[in-house]
């Protein structure tokens, strides 16, 4: 991923997942689009809400709450999908809300540490905003592993 | 890349697509003189093919492509002249000569090496032909030089002031041109309007004889007309050749093959004689020619029409010696008296066809998809304005629907193609298998004529090739082992292709021995596929054969087995979303018997609603539909229900229990039942609410990474925008049966320990 390179600024887009802060590579996000019911697809993990129309293809919709093992949400309105490209693949994650854009240089990353209990390795960094921990999302390995556990 | 680069390129690739057509006709044209034909058409079809394609490779430098192709169209030039009788050996070597002729060409194409050993073991063979003079036969044609030459065409007064072609750059020196076999002919050129119209230069045409040999050419200027009746998209032209050469006279008509019946050709071979360039009528040949010529003449007024028959002065000053017409580009507006256009014998009207990027195709296709989606979302919005369905808007939704359907069948057609390729290639298979295993085998082809969708067909190669491969070596028997059993020792394979309600139908059969059940049944125990005391219907046994690691020959032969079964290709149809089936007479044959979708990109589907989620299921699966009443259903043992249908019991499926949408119902009564027709034959119910609708959908592919469930075919996007799952009942049907069976198992098993 991009923070690798010590002198990159990246533009983060950041989010709320349960009370709490979560960010993606804005580079990576395609559109963000209001929730419209999903149809499910059976015998898929859990954390697949299904498929829905995004203008005449078939896109696959993730409950990101669910698949990074969060408590699943209260119904709300704000409740948008985030449509993210990741190998030439289109997936949506369903998050509560997005808030904001921010812009960092890899200076302001910090690694989780060790044995940090965030969803399985997803989390690839951290950064303090306004005092406000941002978790920065892995998405290669949000996607992927999703994909090794419906193997 | 420059764009003279691209440009060739381009032009490159066009003549790799030609060949691929020309070699289908070459095939076409082998069939047939197989077949028993050999009429004159026929073998010039087969020769213009191969001749074609070696000019076309002339043109790019493929050395090797040329120089095979030159001795085939030799040998070929000798049928055509009745000099080489069509024996079934000779044929032989013509389908192998053709088969590697396609091989040189995609070699020429992909720049891989040429194959010098195929290529010297196929010319030595079809050197046999030729005898001793095959060798010499060459020499002429690599003489062809494409460097541009000089030709001066001097249109002086009256045609007897004639140029020579002295000034002429000196021609390479042609081997034993001064031999006493140097003949000398007199060519008489008359090109009509239709071959300046189709792009043809006599210039090129006069140079590329010129490369035969010393000639002399005067251009006989006696019909051109005044110039105020000029009418410049007509030829008024003639063109005497004197030609000294060794060639033959047939060497001579094949510069001019391209331009047959656009021109008037006339080629009198000459004796000793010093000719002087004849102004018409004036010739002064052997009797043969002259006669020749006067018949021309005769039938030149009919021919031509050319309304002035003398030249008048004043064509001696024309300002511009350019009665050349360029190609007309509109037809010409002729006053009345002017000519209309000559009724030389026309070439065989072509269809015309518009080579296409297949890209642009596919964007019709995706765009037709999302028109057929969105008319679906209109009309159910129209529907639910309560409008009434007698009102314009209504009536007007029903022409669009009509139309639609109409554009998308033509969509479709678009991407249809006959399977005939696909067959052409599986001739060859045969006629390569067979010989490896030596076996004499003939393909009998059916309805290849039969159009199926473009990706069907590339999809369909492989396992079609393993089927014929299969067909050959396992299916039919030994040459012994036939004569044995009273059968001719030329096994036979039908390969067949035919639209059948919807759905494209190809079967290949052949007149082996069958199916061996019992080895079948033996073997599938020995590799411990089924249970040993297991008692197999003669269709369970067959379907055998699509187990996954299931291979019936006792040695497995360089041919078949390879490791890839039967049950690749039965995955490979089914990923068309094709079935496969089997039947089998002992000592008769066997045919498999493969049914595919017309499209991959729309069907015909069951709209239903299963626990809220809507669902589409193929239409042609759903034999029979039925509303359970109470005591339909009987259980057979937990889990298990079968359903009364007339006077058979057909087990039942809840389809929202299946998917996992709903935990098994416990009343069943006034649930909607589908019959499913299984491709085995038999039935199997599903349960469902209620059915919406039937209607068209798109379909709509799910990648791997959808977590696509067994049972799942595709989606598609409902009138409502919202995306229903395409299902593959027969999918859902056996996945859950194998469940139910292995539940029921573990069941006796854990009761057994209690």
């Amino acid at each position: 991923m991009t923070e690798k390179n010590p002198t990159s600024t990246i533009e983060l887009l950041t989010f709320q997942l349960a009370e709490q802060e979560y960010s993606l590579d804005i580079m990576s996000v395609r559109e963000i689009r209001g929730w419209t019911r999903a149809t499910p697809l059976p015998q898929a993990p859990h954390y697949m809400k299904g498929v829905i129309n995004l203008r005449g293809t078939v896109l696959p919709v993730m409950d990101l709450a669910e698949r990074l093992g969060l408590p699943p949400r209260a119904q709300s309105d704000r409740a948008v999908i985030i449509v993210v490209k990741q190998d030439e693949c289109m997936t949506g994650l369903l998050v509560d809300a997005v808030s904001d854009i921010i812009a960092l240089t890899s200076d302001d990353l910090q690694p989780p540490p060790d044995g940090s209990a965030g969803g399985g390795g997803v989390v690839s960094a951290l950064t303090l905003i306004d005092n406000r921990m941002i978790r920065i999302l892995d998405l290669a390995a949000t996607i992927n592993v999703s994909e090794g556990l419906a193997a | 890349m420059s764009e003279q680069n691209d440009a060739m390129a381009e032009i490159r690739a066009s003549f790799f697509i030609e060949c691929e057509e020309l070699l289908e006709a070459l095939q076409d044209g082998l069939q047939i003189m197989d077949d028993g034909a050999d009429d004159s058409e026929t073998i010039n079809v087969v020769f213009r093919a191969v001749h074609s394609i070696k000019g076309g490779a002339g043109a790019f430098g493929l050395e090797f492509l040329v120089r095979f192709a030159h001795r085939y169209e030799t040998v070929l030039d000798e049928v055509r002249a009745e000099r080489l009788a069509v024996t079934p050996d000779a044929l032989k070597v013509f389908y192998q000569a053709a088969d590697h002729l396609s091989d040189l060409v995609r070699i020429s194409r992909d720049n891989l090496p040429a194959p010098e050993e195929q290529t010297q073991a196929l010319l030595v063979a079809l050197n046999a032909f030729l005898g001793e003079d095959g060798e010499v036969e060459e020499a002429p044609e690599e003489e062809i030089d494409f460097s541009p030459m000089g030709i001066s065409l001097d249109l002086g007064g009256d045609g007897s002031d004639l140029p020579d072609l002295d000034d002429l750059p000196p021609l390479p020196p042609l081997p034993g041109l001064d031999e006493p076999g140097t003949r000398r002919y007199l060519i008489r050129f008359t090109p009509t309007a239709e071959l300046f119209e189709t792009g043809n230069e006599p210039a090129l045409l006069l140079r590329n004889l010129h490369a035969l040999g010393e000639m002399r050419v005067t251009c006989d200027t006696s019909e051109v007309p005044e110039l105020g009746q000029l009418v410049p998209e007509v030829p008024h032209l003639t063109w005497d050749i004197t030609l000294e050469t060794e060639a033959e006279e047939a060497e001579i008509a094949s510069i001019f093959e391209f331009v047959e019946g656009l021109c008037r050709l006339d080629i009198t071979r000459e004796g000793d004689a010093e000719t002087q360039i004849m102004i018409e009528g004036d010739m002064e040949t052997g009797e043969t020619a002259g006669a020749v010529v006067a018949a021309a003449e005769s039938a030149a007024p009919e021919t031509t029409d050319i309304a002035v028959a003398e030249v008048p002065e004043a064509t001696a000053s024309l300002p511009e010696p350019e009665p050349v017409p360029e190609p007309a580009k509109e037809p010409p507006v002729t006053p009345a008296s002017a000519p209309p256009k000559p009724a030389v014998q026309a070439p065989p009207a072509a269809k015309t066809i518009v080579r296409v990027d297949i890209d642009r195709i596919e964007r019709l296709v995706n765009l037709v998809g999302e028109l057929v989606i969105n008319q679906a979302m209109l009309s159910q919005s129209l529907e639910q304005s309560g409008l009434s369905p007698h009102s314009d808007a209504m009536n007007g939704l029903e022409e669009f629907q009509r139309l639609t359907r109409d554009i998308q069948d033509s969509v479709m057609m678009i991407r249809a193609q006959p399977v005939k390729s696909l067959f052409q290639r599986m001739s060859r298979i045969v006629r390569e298998s067979s010989g490896a295993v030596d076996k004499d085998v003939r393909l009998i082809v059916h309805g290849e004529d039969t159009e199926v969708d473009k990706t069907v067909i590339e999809r369909l190669a492989d396992p079609l090739t393993h089927m014929i491969r299969n067909a050959v070596d396992h299916g039919l028997e030994s040459k012994s082992a036939r004569a044995a059993a009273g059968k001719p020792e030329q096994g036979q394979v039908h390969l067949s292709a035919a639209h059948r309600s919807g759905r494209v139908v190809i079967e290949i059969s052949d007149d082996g021995a069958g199916i061996n059940r019992p080895k079948v049944q033996q073997l599938a125990i020995d590799k411990g596929l089924i249970p040993a005391d297991a008692m197999l219907s003669d269709t369970e046994i067959d379907n055998l054969l699509f187990m996954p690691g299931f291979s019936t020959a006792d040695k497995v032969s360089d041919l078949s087995g390879r490791g890839v079964g039967m049950d690749v290709v039965r995955t490979a149809i089914q990923a068309l979303g094709g079935r496969i089936t089997t039947t089998s007479q002992p000592g008769e044959g066997t045919t498999f018997s493969i049914s595919l979708p017309l499209t991959l990109a729309v069907l015909d589907g069951m709209v239903v609603e299963v626990a809220d989620e809507t669902l589409v299921l193929p239409l042609n699966v759903v034999v029979e539909t039925l509303t359970l009443e109470a005591g339909d259903v009987q259980m057979l043992r937990p889990g298990r229900n079968v359903v009364r249908v007339r006077s058979g019991f057909v087990p039942l499926l809840d389809l929202g229990g299946a998917l996992g949408y709903r935990a098994p119902l416990e009343d069943m009564t006034g649930a909607v039942v589908l019959l499913i027709g299984q491709e085995d034959g038999s039935t199997a119910a599903l349960m469902i609410d209620n059915i919406v609708d039937q209607r068209q959908v798109v379909i709509k592919g799910l990648d791997e990474s959808f977590h696509r469930a067994p049972g799942i075919a595709a989606a598609t996007i409902l009138g409502d925008g919202q995306i229903a799952l395409i299902l593959d009942p027969s999918d859902i049907i056996s996945n859950a049966m194998s469940m139910q069976l292995t539940m029921a198992s573990q069941s006796r098993a854990e009761g057994a320990i209690a």
